[in-house]
């Protein structure tokens, strides 16, 4: 069990001084992983192209106080594979004495789609890393371009609202559950919530569990999601309390739903303060709200019927 | 001599690190970032009941923690989102326009 004033005076693994917007979702995701390794532990990061990668690591200048490996966008589960198993090797014939961890970060454009191969393939193989997914819902790094982790209806540059399409005409993938099908000892979802035991929780778990482990982080961007920088802790809420995002976690293939909404609210709450999905308040669009809402029930029942719940 | 000190934007490719590796950690923090703030967070340290809440959330972390309280901001590396003065409960931390 983790201890939140411990934790936090834990040193810091990723300096300030990166490039990251103000207010950005995805360091607040990966400073908070970071803080559950222990202090006497190393890692080995590896980060798939992104917003992260490109702002956190602008040569000669680097945020991470760890071992850091800049590849290409598709491979960040196969290169940290293969590191892994070269550590193994080292251990064994006593070059190393350090423990190490793997941790891989990448945004949904660089796991959902890009490197989902190299993903799905790390997994499969059961190293012993976590994967570290901060979901902002689009390319945010080049622009706004939707993602297969985008929501439906939402406004991006590729996926333009107008006259003609109301945003993103399909659903969002759920990578969190196609990994669980990979049967993988550690899958959770979780995002920013009060003082981020959910989060610390489960990296730790995720961290510390032998095997391959998978952490979907809701890590809201203020740029693609079009809402003020200081609101993103309320953005996460919301984002729970509708059922939008929920937070669960599958351990040995059971699933086990962290937290249940005691008034479920309607994903109007969810959607309204983001501009991305103004268009959808206008007068005449109210059937694309209830589809929204529809896809939102239906995900979660099938949710609660995984859990038992 | 940290690769920092000898790097910049005129130096020949043959001279850089090779495979632009970069052989220390966190050298970030020598980059200011500061500079980019239009508002800034001002500690109220009388009001702070050190829950700490503030600290998971800065998304540059700068709000050094030690042996369990929260020091002032590191205005170095604060861009002024606001993240931090929005979840304090105790009204600890306001956000100020920045005078330059």
């Amino acid at each position: 069990m983790v201890n939140f004033k411990e934790i936090m005076s834990r040193p810091e693994r990723l300096t300030g001084g990166h490039r990251m917007c103000a207010g950005c979702g995805g360091t607040i995701a990966v400073r908070n992983v970071l803080k559950a390794l222990k202090p006497e532990d190393k890692a080995v990061i590896a980060n798939a192209t992104g917003c992260l990668e490109v702002s956190t690591f602008m040569y000669p200048y680097t945020a991470w106080t760890d071992s850091y490996i800049h590849n290409a966008f598709e491979n960040a589960g196969a290169t940290l594979s293969g590191v892994e198993a070269a550590y193994n090797v080292m251990k064994r014939k006593g070059k190393i004495d350090d423990t190490f961890k793997f941790i891989a970060f990448g945004g949904d454009g660089g796991t959902y789609d890009i490197g989902f191969q190299s993903l799905s393939g790390a997994m499969e193989r059961n190293h012993d890393m976590v994967y570290v997914c901060y979901d902002n819902g689009a390319y945010m790094n080049t622009g706004i371009q939707r993602s297969s982790a985008t929501p439906m209806y939402a406004d991006t540059t590729t996926t333009p609202a107008g006259k003609v399409s109301p945003g993103k005409m399909q659903n969002r993938k759920d990578l969190a559950e196609i990994i669980a099908s990979h049967h993988i000892p550690y899958v959770a979802q979780t995002t920013f919530i009060g003082n981020f035991r959910d989060l610390h929780e489960k990296a730790e778990k995720a961290i510390y569990t032998k095997g391959a482990a998978y952490l979907n982080i809701m890590a809201p961007c203020p740029r693609g999601w079009r809402y003020p920088t200081e609101n993103i802790m309320e953005m996460c809420k919301l984002g729970v309390e509708t059922c939008y995002w929920p937070m669960f976690e599958v351990i040995d293939g059971k699933w086990i739903l962290n937290y249940k909404p005691k008034n479920k609210l309607p994903i109007e709450d969810f959607l309204k303060p983001q501009g991305r999905f103004k268009h959808l308040f206008k007068k005449g669009n109210e059937q694309l709200l209830e589809q929204f809402q529809k896809e939102v029930d239906d995900r979660w029942e099938q949710l609660l019927k995984f859990c038992e719940e | 001599m940290s690769s920092v000190d000898f790097i910049n934007e005129n130096i020949s490719w043959k001279d850089i690190t090779p495979a632009g590796n970069v052989y220390e950690g966190g050298t970030a923090n020598d980059f200011r970032t500061g500079d980019w703030r239009i508002s800034i967070p001002e500690f109220l340290a009388d009001k702070c009941k050190q829950c700490l809440l503030c600290t998971p959330v800065c998304p540059d972390s700068a709000i050094p923690v030690k042996d369990g309280k929260r020091e002032d901001f590191d205005f170095e590396h604060c861009k002024g989102c606001g993240i931090c003065a929005k979840v304090c409960p105790f009204g600890a931390i306001v956000m100020k326009k920045e005078e330059k």
